[in-house]
């Protein structure tokens, strides 16, 4: 220990950890409600996050960006999804194609590859969140993986928009966040998404009675 | 190495002999509460030492040396772990002896002569009870040992001593690799100990018990010392995770004074953890064996990421 | 008015106002007087910038060169053609009842910003901002690829919003890379995304850095391009659309994404300074190429063999950009246009020609030829156009990307030989019988629109045998531009 960390940096580095751990229990819940709580969680840190970010570096417009994942990613998506839930009155249990520690150990592998790879970029950047690129990977590549191995529409979109989150951590870290015009446009983009999702469950479900999307699995090469 | 310092050394011991069953009727005690029970007194497992101890021997009729042998290598084993990690100071005479790994090695040894002398009289019990021990213990070395590598990365060193010369006594710095494997280390604890989500230590279902599966032939002395070993275990894992994870009062010499700080400290640390064991093990159900794996393997992971956040985040500190 | 600003906004504006309004007798109208003004505002700018070259607009925010003007007057153009198709073949589909007035104002308001997404992609100059409209593009066809509400085509808008969606997050992950290597060099100011800024100091990012966020790029965007493999979502979505948004899926979003790619990829072969860009694509290519050609010869439904054959293209043009030089760009450009063109309107054909035979199985449809000549020359013409048959525009085309692949990547030509062997065999061997065979249907009520297939037909035949002067100077200009 021959330097000392900045206090704030060490919190980054906190959060960032907490943000893994997230994604991690995102992988490993098995019912949906908790799930979309456990997103809404890591919307909340990611905020906390952006604002250390922010406060430690005097960036005014990441404190915009933090503004912004609270509302979106903390309250409004965990809020429509809980309104689709009961909405659709979708069953509580998430099914997996594949055993729920056999997952976990695909994901810490993913995680040790997602370091790899961001390793030599942290290490060019100057930014005082450097570190957390590398989970900022991870958790995409979690995200990813949930998407891959969750047969339900539901857990597959919350999926979706934790890769988000996972995108908006690198974003963070790497370069302070991206300009502000492009963080906005982002953030509609995923409104609208989330939205035309809520609109296409009703239709999926209208169809096959289920937000199984295993009922989608017609359609391929014969 | 001054006299003083081996009188400390052979105080910590018996204090560990003396503080071992109390903890564990301190945990029985607030376990009771928290489930609304009449509580057995805390003093209990000293009655129940007492009572066995006068007891005769009942051997078995297939029983081997082994058999006769293993609650002495069990009680010796765990008495050896509570001497050498530091639970006072980290410069008393043993303290050198402490490095984590031959820690890991102890328990293990411990684990090895109990599951033989389990199956040693031939029992389906006995034999199921091993195997299921020796299931828990293979899932879970490997996450104590992650867990140990992340705090040695961190302190440069395996020696507990200096984990917690390092730990406690270095500037304040917020390591998030140290926080993903305390909660590593109590899962391994609680499925080491026959804790709750992995057994319960207060049955004897035959279809659940691991650790009672073991030691069901046993009688007299031989029963009380495994019952004795396994109130040393539990204190010796909640010294060590205390010394790896909140290390702050243990002394660092063998001044009287620094050292009185630290039983206190010591007492009180162990009240507040038995009190949390109490309430984990009541808010929790005792999982089926066959999640059992999972359990360890959330540890696992757990002390993994530990590992990979250590390296990632902290490696340029 | 600024004409740029005209071309942008007669899509948005329509596209709010059709939704505003909804289902009018006048809607149909009001689409195709709005691609009409698109495609003038297009053409009238293309002009503009042939004479004056390249200009900003909105201060750095856009910015018109000599490629993406000429995108940008592509794509007018097939949307101009793609509403004359639909307003029959939308009064059709209704009249068949599997449509109604609700879907109808859907589809007319969701075309008309999937237009705008696409100018806006094509016109940004903040890399960023590109993002922002490549995943718009996704979002305003997904609805539209699950128009029908049958369970296969909400299976196909499912995959479709899923994949893209994973792709698009990585292409961001990809931007975000590409942002953090320009910081290094542009500093903060808010004009590290802008390409025209990146491309002054191409050479001076970080090639490490840039070399991972061209592949994130390259694999994000090459998901909407319908590279293998992660092209599942193209034949299906394709199939299962109504027919005029697989045209414009297939002849436009695609060559948007591309376009996206070769916009990278500049800044990329600054900064790495090898071929690492450029094999990557060649790569990407041949092996879209020949997966597409080798599950054309499986294809039932008419649509995805089409979709498939698109894959192909793809794959083809992709591999010519990535041999990079003047004349393979310009091939690369070409069949661009020429794919476009010819794809767009096999699509008008095919949708006809299954709205008559009330079926998109090639076993099921016989005959066109029969029913109605025009649709079955059309669709034969297109097929030959599409296969490479000269005298049309595509054979001189590849014929450029296959020669110039043989003079410098000669272990590439066998497998690009096969490829596109196999796919000729395929698509030819299924569309004779459709076009010349024994049927006996009636006529559908209102008749089709003919013209754009024909429009299109006659454009790629003359491209085939006299490219206009103009039209090579500018191709050369963007060819060069790309390096």
């Amino acid at each position: 220990m021959s330097t000392v960390v900045p206090l704030s940096a060490q919190l980054i580095n906190l959060f960032a950890a907490v943000i893994l751990l997230l994604a991690f229990a995102m992988l490993a819940q098995r019912r949906v409600l908790p799930l979309i709580n456990l997103f809404a969680l890591q919307g909340l840190t990611l905020c906390l996050s952006t604002l250390v970010v922010a406060f430690s570096t005097g960036q005014a417009h990441l404190y915009g960006s933090a503004a912004l994942t609270l509302v979106l990613k903390a309250l409004l998506l965990p809020w429509i999804l809980h309104r689709l839930v009961r909405k659709l009155q979708v069953k509580s249990d998430v099914e997996g194609l594949v055993n729920i520690p056999t997952t976990m150990l695909i994901g810490i592998v993913l995680v040790m590859v997602a370091f790899n790879v961001a390793l030599p970029i942290s290490q060019l950047a100057s930014t005082i969140s450097r570190g957390t690129l590398g989970i900022a990977l991870a958790s995409v590549m979690l995200a990813f993986l949930m998407m891959i191995v969750r047969t339900k529409a539901i857990p597959q979109v919350v999926g979706f928009l934790a890769m988000e989150n996972g995108l908006f951590l690198a974003a963070t870290s790497a370069t302070y966040g991206m300009p502000m015009v492009v963080e906005l446009g982002i953030a509609l983009d995923v409104l609208v998404g989330a939205i035309i999702l809520g609109v296409f469950f009703f239709q999926i479900r209208e169809q096959f009675d289920s937000l199984d999307i295993r009922h989608l699995e017609k359609l391929k090469e014969r | 190495m001054s006299i003083s310092g081996l009188l400390w050394q052979f105080f910590a011991i018996a204090l560990a002999l003396a503080l071992a069953p109390l903890l564990t009727g301190w945990v029985n005690q607030c376990r009771a509460w928290l489930q609304n029970r009449a509580a057995p007194p805390l003093l209990q497992p000293y009655f129940m030492l007492h009572k066995l101890f006068h007891k005769d021997v009942v051997l078995a009729h297939g029983a081997s040396p082994l058999f006769v042998f293993a609650p002495y290598v069990v009680f010796g084993c765990m008495l050896l772990a509570c001497a050498i990690i530091p639970t006072l100071s980290t410069d008393l005479p043993f303290a050198p002896a402490a490095d984590t790994i031959a820690l890991v090695g102890v328990f293990g040894l411990a684990r090895l002569f109990i599951a033989l002398a389990a199956m040693d009289i031939g029992t389906s019990f006995g034999t199921l009870g091993g195997r299921r021990e020796m299931l828990i213990g293979f899932l879970a070395e490997p996450a104590l040992l992650m867990v140990i590598f992340t705090t040695a990365m961190i302190s440069q060193s395996t020696s507990v001593a200096t984990i917690v010369e390092t730990l406690a006594h270095g500037d304040f710095v917020i390591n998030p690799s140290l926080a993903f494997a305390g909660i590593a280390f109590t899962f391994v604890s609680f499925a080491e100990n026959a804790r709750v989500p992995v057994d319960n230590p207060a049955t004897h279902l035959e279809l659940t018990m691991i650790h009672e599966a073991m030691i069901l032939e046993y009688s007299g002395r031989h029963l009380a010392l495994i019952e004795w070993a396994a109130a040393l275990k539990l204190y010796a894992y909640s010294c060590l995770g205390l010394a790896l994870f909140f290390p702050w009062g243990i002394a660092e010499g063998d001044s009287a004074a620094g050292l009185l700080l630290a039983i206190s400290a010591l007492i009180a640390k162990l009240a507040v953890g038995g009190a949390l064991l109490a309430l984990i093990e009541t808010i929790n159900a005792k999982v089926r064996i066959f999640r059992a794996p999972e359990f360890l393997g959330t540890a696992f992971l757990f002390a993994v990421l530990g590992l990979l956040v250590r390296l990632l985040l902290e490696s340029r500190v | 008015m600024d004409l740029f600003v005209l071309t942008l906004a007669i899509p948005l504006v329509s596209g709010l106002a059709l939704a505003a309004a909804g289902e009018r007798a006048w809607a149909p109208n009001l689409n195709l007087i709005a691609s009409l003004g698109t495609f003038l505002a297009s053409a009238l700018l293309t002009a503009e910038i042939v004479a004056a070259g390249p200009r900003f607009a909105f201060g750095e925010m856009f910015f018109i060169d000599s490629l993406n003007v000429f995108f940008v007057a592509l794509t007018a153009f097939v949307g101009l053609t793609t509403s004359i198709f639909s307003g029959p073949y939308m009064r059709n589909e209704r009249e068949h009842g599997r449509l109604t007035a609700a879907r109808l104002r859907l589809y007319k308001s969701m075309f008309q910003l999937f237009m705008f997404t696409m100018l806006a992609a094509l016109t940004t100059n903040n890399l960023g901002i590109l993002w922002v409209a490549m995943e718009a593009a996704t979002l305003t066809t997904v609805l539209l690829v699950s128009l029908y509400r049958t369970a296969a085509s909400l299976e196909a808008a499912w995959k479709y919003f899923i994949l893209c969606g994973v792709g698009i997050a990585q292409a961001l992950f990809g931007t975000i890379l590409l942002y953090f290597a320009a910081e290094r060099v542009l500093g903060e100011t808010g004009n590290a995304l802008l390409w025209t800024h990146l491309v002054g100091v191409k050479g001076q990012l970080e090639p490490t850095v840039m070399a991972l966020a061209f592949v994130f790029l390259l694999v994000g965007y090459g998901t909407k391009v319908g590279l293998a493999p992660l092209h599942n979502w193209l034949p299906d979505a394709h199939a299962e659309g109504p027919t005029p948004v697989s045209a414009v899926l297939s002849g436009l979003l695609l060559n948007v994404a591309l376009y996206a790619i070769l916009r990278v990829k500049v800044l990329a072969d600054g900064a790495i300074q090898s071929g690492f860009a450029g094999s990557l694509m060649m790569g990407f290519g041949l092996l879209t190429l020949t997966v597409a050609a080798f599950f054309l010869s499986r294809q039932k439904d008419i649509k995805r063999m089409f979709a498939y054959s698109s894959i192909e293209h793809m794959g083809l043009i992709t591999f010519a950009f990535g041999m990079g030089g003047p004349v393979a760009n310009f091939a690369g450009l070409l069949h661009m246009t020429l794919h476009s063109l010819t794809k767009s309107a096999i699509f008008f054909a095919v949708g006809h020609a299954a709205q008559k035979c009330g079926t998109q199985v090639m076993e099921d449809i016989r005959g066109l030829i029969k029913i109605n000549p025009v649709i079955g020359w059309g669709l034969m013409l297109g097929t030959l156009a599409i296969l490479g048959m000269p005298p049309f525009g595509v054979f001189a085309s590849e014929f450029m990307i296959l020669t110039h692949a043989m003079k410098h990547h000669p272990w590439a030509t066998p497998i690009l030989l096969t490829a596109l062997g196999v796919a000729f065999a395929a698509i030819f061997g299924k569309v004779q019988p459709m076009v010349f065979g024994e049927t006996h249907l009636k006529r559908l009520p209102h008749a089709p629109a003919i013209t754009p297939v024909f429009v299109h037909l006659a454009l790629v035949l003359m491209m085939g045998l006299y490219i206009p002067p103009y039209l090579v100077r500018w191709f050369h200009e963007a060819a060069r531009m790309l390096g």
